[in-house]
């Protein structure tokens, strides 16, 4: 219990920055005493909007609020906060969802953009397995992008984690297959596989991917267990374009938020999980390889809009 | 569910067009739309609501409303407000007087700073300048590594090393660069996860020690909201002369970049459009919004096709498809060309006649490999197929497909694509007629 109120303590903490943008809005929106009406529905939806929700998102919510308003359900400028939470909370309720980790080897496929930080949320990933007692082995599937291996590498030294790897420029689905072969022999928990970081509009790209897999399933039945797509705090609108595609080409079992921790606002996970009904599996939240945490609904919401 | 703005702002106009008069309420409407279509493409709000202001004021004075072309003039208005928003005409490096001219490149982590600088660093090796490389990232693990491989892939000399400084780093880079003699001078700094004040004063030390000529900021096309406060601290604490937006070639509309340019003021000069390290352009503000408005970037797409087409051929082709004698022969040559030019995917983007409802028929986007095979395929038919398909028969088909190492499927496949691509060209032919005269192949560019 202790554990779980650090946690949440932590992301708060990180969200802190993020926040800051929307409740001073809605702190100062709200404690002017103005009448609750048109123009100040519009400013709550601007707020919404600069938070990465999307247009059509906010308007969504501001309607909601619009129509409790209309039903003369809401008198006091804190009960437009209060259901403004509420709305946002019960969106995301089913948004939290563990890691399926029960298999022996469980493996892992995460990928994600360029720049999103996938090979450092493999490292975190690890280190977080790792912490929790289960044996863990890194695969580094990236072979496209220069030093993406090596960068896997220095992360593998640094939590304690071996990672396979070929030269790069290498078949991908190759090197996992020899990971996993390897992991399966050895009796290992888990293996992270990272890789290529490319648009999603490549198509060779979804290929690539939907090939390695291929292999993996066939391999090892069953695998992979989790493929989960890493998504930048910053990232706009064009996060749901990028969740879509990859759920498309590869079917994901979850998003893994990143960078939580700047003025960013993550807004957009709101859409790609009522659009797309992924669940966010798991929030980065700053550069520590303990930077990963659980995503909690509750705690999300409550750091955007605090009080 | 992703329509690209240029997309959506076709629809709007589209319908504006059948209109014989505007009134306010439809502009109103459309605006309303273009309101949509721009948070949708990440502008930032507020740059959103000022540029609907200015657009709506123009619009409802008194040429629209009198204007014989309503429609036409409110998408001219859109435009010019648009070119505006993208910064007037186009932003180009300034060399200093007295080299090296020092680039320094900032920005977040992710944002694309190794990358843009070594393609910055090609860009000016193919003027032919002799550009050097200071790799001053030391923190994110193995980024001196990336910058040192993608240097020695071009060529460029890189220094520095992960032990070291980032101030020692730049400090060496410019006695480098001095002594033998290379400009500019391009130093990748860290980035971070996001701003920090030790971060903010690394940059401002460097910055104090390099001197640099030019700032430049490296913005994902991809970021949200956050990306206008992302540059108004940059900005205030170290000072950004222009920016590079980056990952331009996947889906992003890049409309944060745009709010930056609008929110500080200062100018987008490169665009990355690719994973080659080729793929920087110089950024053209009035493209861009021909391109966002649906016009399609015709402009781009002539330069391109002009380096790349043999004239003399194209009028060949233009003829024959006039006279509809256009061959499989002809088909090859085109292939070919269409090939040398670059991905389909993102030459078929800039056409017109692609925009709007339909976009690019999945047919023909992203099929590079196909096109070697078709090129295969019609190597192995005689003189006379290629001159008249429709002898193929089923024997010939089996022979063409042992001849060029493919199945009859592909070939089949190839007689069913020349096909349509003979009824495309009808199409545009009629178009043409319509349109007026057109010039140059493979493609049938039009305004």
């Amino acid at each position: 219990m202790k554990l779980l109120v650090t946690l949440a303590d932590r992301v708060r903490q990180s969200l802190e920055r993020s926040k800051d943008l929307l409740s001073h809005g809605l702190d100062s929106l709200l404690s002017l005493g103005r009448p609750v009406d048109a123009g100040l529905l519009q400013e709550i939806e601007d707020l919404l909007i600069s938070a990465d929700l999307g247009s059509a998102t906010a308007r969504e919510f501001v309607d909601l609020l619009g129509e409790e308003i209309r039903r003369g359900r809401l008198g006091a400028p804190e009960d437009i906060r209060a259901t403004l939470r509420r709305f946002l909370e019960e969106a995301l309720a089913s948004a939290a969802a563990p890691l399926a980790l029960d298999h022996r080897p469980t493996v892992i496929l995460v990928l994600g953009v360029n720049g999103s930080g996938k090979t450092t949320t493999c490292g975190k990933l690890a280190a977080a397995l790792k912490g929790e007692g289960r044996s863990v082995v890194l695969a580094a599937a990236d072979t496209f992008r220069a030093a993406a291996i090596e960068q896997l590498e220095a992360w593998g030294r640094r939590v304690g984690v071996e990672v396979i790897h070929q030269a790069g420029g290498s078949d991908p689905s190759a090197v996992v297959f020899d990971a996993v072969k390897a992991v399966t022999a050895r009796g290992v928990d888990a293996l992270i596989v990272d890789t290529a970081g490319r648009l999603h509009t490549k198509s060779n790209l979804m290929e690539e991917l939907a090939k390695l897999k291929r292999v993996v399933g066939r391999q090892l039945p069953g695998a992979p267990h989790e493929s989960l797509m890493v998504l930048d705090a910053t990232t706009g609108q064009n996060g749901l374009a990028q969740a879509a595609t990859f759920h498309r080409g590869v079917g994901l079992t979850g998003v893994i938020l990143t960078k939580l921790d700047g003025t960013a606002k993550g807004g957009i996970v709101v859409r790609i999980h009522r659009e797309l009904g992924l669940p966010i599996k798991l929030v980065g939240t700053g550069e520590r390889p303990d930077d990963l945490q659980p995503f909690d609904p509750r705690v999300f919401v409550s750091a955007l809009l605090p009080g | 569910m992703f329509d690209t703005l240029s997309t959506r702002l076709t629809q709007i106009f589209d319908r504006l067009r059948g209109h014989g008069r505007l009134t306010e309420a439809n502009i109103q409407e459309a605006l309303r739309e273009v309101r949509v279509a721009l948070l949708e493409a990440d502008v930032h709000f507020k740059v959103v609501k000022g540029f609907i202001e200015r657009v709506y004021d123009r619009a409802v004075g008194q040429d629209v409303l009198r204007s014989l072309t309503p429609g036409q003039q409110v998408v001219k208005i859109v435009h010019d407000e648009l070119v505006l928003l993208l910064g007037g005409s186009g932003h180009r490096l300034q060399m200093a007087p007295h080299p090296p001219t020092v680039i320094m490149l900032i920005g977040l982590q992710g944002s694309g700073k190794t990358t843009s600088a070594a393609k910055l660093a090609h860009h000016f090796q193919r003027q032919g300048q002799h550009p050097l490389l200071a790799a001053a990232d030391v923190y994110r693990p193995a980024a001196v590594e990336q910058l040192r491989t993608l240097g020695a892939q071009l060529q460029i000399p890189v220094v520095g090393s992960a032990g070291e400084r980032p101030l020692d780093i730049c400090q060496e880079a410019a006695r480098a660069a001095a002594d033998r003699g290379l400009s500019p001078l391009i130093v990748d700094t860290a980035g971070r996860l996001h701003i920090d004040e030790p971060m903010l004063e690394e940059l401002r030390l460097l910055k104090c020690e390099v001197r640099p000529h030019h700032v430049l900021l490296v913005v994902d096309a991809m970021t949200g909201q956050d990306a206008v406060t992302m540059a108004e601290r940059f900005n205030a604490a170290v000072g950004i002369d222009a920016v590079i937006m980056s990952k331009l070639d996947g889906d992003a509309r890049g409309g944060a970049a745009l709010s930056i340019r609008q929110v500080i003021g200062r100018p987008i000069t490169f665009v990355g459009t690719g994973e080659k390290l080729d793929a920087l352009e110089p950024f053209h503000p009035d493209r861009m919004a021909s391109r966002i408005l649906g016009m399609g970037d015709v402009v781009s797409l002539v330069e391109k096709a002009q380096a790349s087409v043999d004239q003399a051929k194209a009028e060949e082709l233009a003829k024959k498809l006039r006279e509809e004698s256009f061959t499989l022969e002809d088909f090859r040559d085109q292939l070919k060309q269409l090939r040398s030019m670059g991905p389909m995917g993102e030459l078929l983007q800039m056409i017109p006649f692609f925009k709007g409802k339909q976009g690019v028929p999945t047919e023909l986007a992203g099929q590079e490999a196909e096109l070697t095979r078709y090129e295969a395929i019609i190597g192995s038919m005689t003189p006379e197929e290629r001159a008249e398909p429709q002898i193929i028969s089923g024997s010939r088909r089996a022979r063409i497909a042992r001849g060029s190492g493919t199945t009859v499927q592909d070939v089949n496949r190839l007689l069913k694509q020349y096909a349509q691509l003979k009824k495309v060209m009808r199409g545009l032919r009629q178009m043409e007629g319509r349109a007026g005269k057109l010039k140059g192949l493979p493609f049938q560019i039009r305004n």
